[in-house]
């Protein structure tokens, strides 16, 4: 379980706060204008920037000062999430050891990943050498063979073409709930929330709500949303 | 931009051609000879206030580099006078041709060995000693030999690029003759560094990088005169000291013949030479009735003084430098 | 890619400053040895001068790279205040005059200097400077600030999301240097050695000075014995030829070795480092950079000591001298620019590759010319036309940008190649061509790099004696050569002070063009 516990953030005159609990195995997604703060949000919580005041705590523990690294969970970002200059494999590979020495078993690991996310025949190429849906599905391939128990997904498909985001995310609900993965996904889509998310947090005005189911969220969406959905 | 450049200094060469009504005598010297601090200004100034010209001075960095730009220039040189060659240098100088006859009866020379020349006229001379302070070294070495001997550190220059330390090659070479050689290694661990020239080695002994650095024996006048510092001496080296002699000549293609001759005349003069010792820190080639500066009395007087006459400086030269690299280089 | 009705840009301006450089290093070659009388082959000393001249260049190629990489990634990796403020001025070695350089120097590492004394009084023998090693070491001083600045450029080349990355999968010190960090010193420590190497293979006043004796001869100062010692010009034009050969081999090579670029902007950036967060490391980190400091900027502080108590003495002359010297070294910047510029647009126009690297390459031939070759030369040349003397600031002014061009095309090449990734098609695509891609394009996106590589030009040009030897008009002298001349009249304090002047000056022209080229840069 994520708790997010009275948590502030402030750069220069931005700021937000956040209170909210998040159920292990819910997969939520994270909405609202562009500037309002999600992945600022999601910075955060990954360790990537320090709030003024609160807490984050994972299954009661407290990780507000942990390493990126060393904190229970993987993050995706928009775009830069593989070297270049390494091939699928090691670009998987590192999610198991940064110093890409691995034993047989682990091997197996990261073939079994690649083999999941559908890239079995491709694990020697670059990232050059691969689409923008392939190079996303090495990203994913990577969060499987790490097991971290967190997922934040801060926009990746959003280049991706329609058909093709679908498709990763159905791929993403799939494997998370094989994992029993929890997930926090940024989106600006109403259609990504409605198609994978439980539930959803809508950040706005300073204030990043509590989830709540999704559905009804968009049934009957609060002022700011609408204005936001149009 | 080059051509405005160029065309700016082409301008300035045009104007000053026209304001200057006056015959030009060019005189090409070594770059301390015509600087704020060298004897080039008040020789200058007394020139032409008999010679109704303009005397300007053309430099290069020292003796050697002025002889190789003369070279270089050839028989379309416009120099009249090339001034600050020495003994070492003149045999070379008077094969390119490009030098005349002086006419001038060297007669009333004051220089401790005989010279004569046709060629070239002396305008100053110094002893290449070992300057040292007294407070560092209390008891300075009388030879070569009791420099080896000792665990004194030494500056010299460079003899491929630096007058003086030409001039130290040809002190140990006429020294020693054969012998040189054996010196040369003696002295080796005695020498810290060898130098481009003497401005740097001089500077890296008041810096305190060396307890002795190869200069003149004059180079304590500068101190003694200038700063009122009676620390520093020449040490006497008992085998004997060789000189220097700094000599001037006119160039046989000048279009002022009459103002060259003029000069070369000039050059033994009294208001030539009374410049020389506290502006070139030399002896004058010719006593002026005045005497020399009070201080130069102080002076280490070697006991012998050393010279190849030109034409054998020039057969030596290479043999020693070759002598020189090899005892050095091991 | 489409053929173009117009071309990009003409390229005649770059041709024709590859034709200007060509002129000034192999037409002034060829000047020489076309004066020369009777040839004979190379002796044995001058083969032992080429081996020693390669040596050191290797040695001090070797550490100066070696002992930048730690320094650049404590830098690259470290926040303080004055971070900025200390990369600019632990550049100031490499636009010192050699001689003020040395003499700093030797003021903490000579018989009589600081670290000498300080082992003196705990008892341990004195270090011994004079020699291979001294050479070496000065090299070092010269060229350790070069080499940081380059690997540093190398790091500050790696995204910062990279470090993100790294940091959102755990990576220790080690994870990040074996994925990250080696492949960018990979592509980028080649380079900077062969730069520090040519530069090296020139030396001349450094190795005379600090060698020891004539084991320590380098080519050039073979070069130097041939014009002045034995009026050899056939010698002195076969041995600048050979170190044009040593350069070709070694810039052969370098087709293989990506040189990086002189960067000036991107240096104040630093990313935020998650591996690099211990203790122990920080102690590291701040340990490098102190000794680096201390290692360069020690001799300046001696220089600056020794020249403050001179400054009484300083005579008027010198004023009007460095009057002088600030005109040439703008003049200089000015030419560096404008040359450097043609080329680097002409290279960008090009479409071979070849033909990019062949221009590319005429505008680094300065790096491997014998100054002595190119002053001789250009005196060869001009004299049957010109008084050599009446033009002596002007020829100094674009001799001395000569030899900063190599360093700026390093800075501009690359920089014009970065506008055109980033708004080549964008320009394209609104026909901005020619001279209007020039004005709307390039020069108001090139105005940090274009203002460090002036700065750069400016600042060696003050320092820089060498070539205008032949020139030299006596009443007309510049700041080193006053500084010279007070040295041969006895003028030791005096000399000092013209050195401080030359250094503040130097540095205050470097910060100025440095300054103005990234105030109110926008983006």
């Amino acid at each position: 379980m994520l708790t997010v516990d009275g948590l502030e953030i402030r750069q220069d005159d931005f700021r937000l706060t956040a209170d909210f609990t998040v159920p292990t195995g819910a997969i939520v997604a994270v909405i609202g204008p562009s500037g309002a703060g999600k992945s600022t949000l999601l910075s955060v919580i990954s360790g990537f920037f320090a709030p003024v005041a609160g807490q984050v705590l994972w299954d009661d523990r407290d990780i507000t000062k942990a390493a990126p690294g060393e904190r229970p969970l993987s993050i995706v970002f928009q775009d830069n999430n593989l070297f270049p200059h390494l091939t699928a494999l090691q670009n998987v590979a590192l999610g198991i050891s940064p110093s890409l020495r691995l034993a047989d078993a682990d091997k197996g690991k990261v073939r079994t990943a690649l083999d999941r996310v559908g890239l079995q025949g491709l694990e020697d190429r670059k990232p050059a050498a691969l689409s923008g849906g392939q190079q996303s599905r090495v990203t994913l391939a990577r969060v499987l063979v790490r097991g971290k128990p967190l997922i934040l997904l801060d926009e990746p498909f959003a280049a991706l073409g329609p058909a093709l985001r679908v498709e990763m995310l159905d791929l993403v609900a799939e494997l998370a709930r094989a994992e029993r993965a929890t997930v926090l996904m940024v989106t600006h889509n109403p259609e990504d929330a409605l198609r994978i998310a439980d539930q959803t947090i809508v950040v706005a005005d300073g204030v990043a709500a509590a989830p709540v189911p999704t559905k009804e969220l968009f049934d009957n969406p609060p002022d700011h949303l609408r204005d936001y959905l149009g | 931009m080059k051509a405005t450049l160029i065309a700016t200094g082409l301008l300035t060469l045009a104007s000053v051609a026209m304001a200057e009504e006056k015959p030009v005598l060019s005189v090409y010297t070594y770059d301390s000879f015509a600087s704020d601090w060298g004897p080039g200004p008040q020789i200058e100034q007394a020139f032409e206030a008999e010679c109704g010209c303009d005397l300007q001075f053309v430099t290069a960095g020292d003796g050697a580099a002025v002889l190789a730009r003369v070279r270089l220039e050839g028989a379309r040189t416009d120099a009249d006078i090339v001034l600050g060659l020495d003994t070492n240098l003149t045999a070379s100088a008077a094969e390119t041709g490009i030098f005349a006859p002086h006419g001038l009866v060297l007669d009333a020379l004051d220089l401790p060995v005989a010279f004569s020349d046709e060629t070239f006229v002396p305008f100053d001379w110094g002893y290449f000693a070992f300057v040292f302070d007294e407070n560092t070294v209390s008891n300075p070495p009388k030879s070569f030999e009791e420099l080896a001997a000792s665990d004194l550190k030494i500056v010299i220059q460079d003899p491929r690029s630096s007058t003086p330390g030409l001039g130290l090659l040809l002190w140990i070479k006429s020294a020693y003759g054969p012998r040189a050689t054996e010196i040369w290694e003696g002295l080796a661990d005695n020498i810290v560094t060898v130098t481009k020239g003497w401005s740097e080695a001089y500077g890296m002994f008041l810096d305190g990088e060396a307890d002795m650095v190869l200069s003149y024996t004059t180079s304590p006048a500068y101190h003694l005169i200038a700063e009122n510092d009676d620390s520093k001496h020449a040490a006497a080296f008992t085998e004997g000291h060789y000189m220097q002699i700094e000599v001037a000549a006119k160039v046989a293609a000048t279009d002022q013949p009459a103002l060259a001759d003029q000069f070369m005349a000039f050059i033994l003069s009294d208001a030539f030479q009374a410049v020389i010792p506290e502006t070139n820190w030399m002896y004058p080639a010719r006593l002026p009735a005045a005497g020399l500066p009070k201080g130069f009395d102080t002076l280490a007087k070697p006991e012998k003084s050393l010279l190849y006459p030109a034409a054998e400086a020039a057969q030596v030269r290479d043999e020693a430098l070759q002598e020189w690299l090899n005892a050095l280089s091991r | 890619m489409a053929e173009r009705a117009q071309p990009l840009i003409r390229l005649w301006p770059g041709v024709g400053a590859a034709l200007l450089v060509a002129a000034l290093t192999l037409g002034t070659l060829a000047a020489v040895a076309l004066r020369a009388e009777g040839w004979a082959g190379l002796t044995g000393s001058d083969w032992a001068a080429v081996r020693f001249t390669l040596l050191q260049a290797l040695l001090s190629a070797a550490i100066s790279t070696a002992l930048a990489v730690p320094v650049a990634r404590a830098l690259a990796r470290r926040r303080f205040a004055g971070r900025a403020a200390l990369i600019t001025i632990l550049g100031a070695p490499f636009i010192l005059p050699v001689i003020v350089a040395v003499f700093g120097l030797l003021a903490v590492f000579g018989r009589n200097g600081l670290v000498s004394h300080l082992f003196e009084t705990v008892g341990l023998p004195q270090i011994q400077i004079y020699g291979l090693h001294g050479v070496v070491l000065a090299h070092v001083f010269f060229n350790l600030p070069l080499a940081t600045r380059l690997i540093l450029q190398g790091w500050s080349s790696i995204p910062a999301e990279r470090f993100r990355l790294a940091g959102s999968l755990g990576f220790t010190t080690g994870d990040v240097a074996r994925v990250l960090e080696r492949p960018m010193l990979k592509a980028t420590v080649p380079g900077a050695f062969m730069v520090i190497f040519l530069i090296c293979t020139t030396s001349f006043a450094v190795a005379l000075a600090l060698g020891g004796g004539p084991k320590a001869t380098t080519v050039e100062l073979a070069i130097y014995q041939a014009f002045r010692f034995e009026f050899d010009l056939a010698s002195a034009a076969l041995l600048g030829l050979l170190q044009f050969a040593i350069c070709a081999v070694a810039a052969a090579v370098a087709m293989w070795v990506q040189v990086p670029e002189v960067g000036g902007a991107g240096l104040d950036r630093t990313v935020e480092r998650w591996d690099a967060r211990g203790i122990a490391l920080r102690w590291l980190d701040a340990g490098l950079i102190l000794s680096a400091a201390l290692f360069l900027l020690v001799p300046l502080g001696m220089v600056a000591l020794d020249g403050v108590r001179g400054l009484p003495r300083l005579p008027a002359s010198v004023g009007s001298a460095a009057a002088r010297s600030v005109v040439v070294a703008l003049c200089a910047a000015g030419l560096t620019v404008v040359l450097s510029l043609a080329l680097s647009f002409a290279i960008a126009a090009m479409r071979g590759t070849l033909a990019k690297r062949m221009l590319e390459g005429v505008g680094y031939l300065a790096i491997s010319a014998s100054p002595l070759v190119v002053g001789t030369g250009l005196f060869i040349l001009i004299y049957p036309y010109v008084d050599p003397v009446s033009i002596a600031l002007p020829i100094t002014a674009l001799v001395n940008a000569l030899m900063s061009l190599p360093f700026a095309l390093r800075i501009l090449v690359p920089a014009v190649a970065q506008v055109d990734r980033q708004f080549g098609q964008l320009a394209d695509s609104l026909s901005l061509l020619g001279w209007a891609r020039i004005r709307h394009l390039y020069l108001p996106r090139l105005r940090g790099p274009v203002g460090f590589a002036a700065g750069l030009a400016a600042a060696l040009s003050m320092g820089d004696l060498g070539v205008v030897a032949l020139f030299a008009d006596p009443q007309a002298a510049t700041l080193p050569l006053q500084m010279y001349r007070l040295m041969a009249a006895y003028q030791t304090e005096a000399a000092a002070a013209a050195g401080l002047l030359l250094l503040a000056l130097s540095l205050a022209l470097f910060w100025l063009f440095d300054r103005g080229g990234r105030i109110n840069a926008d983006g």
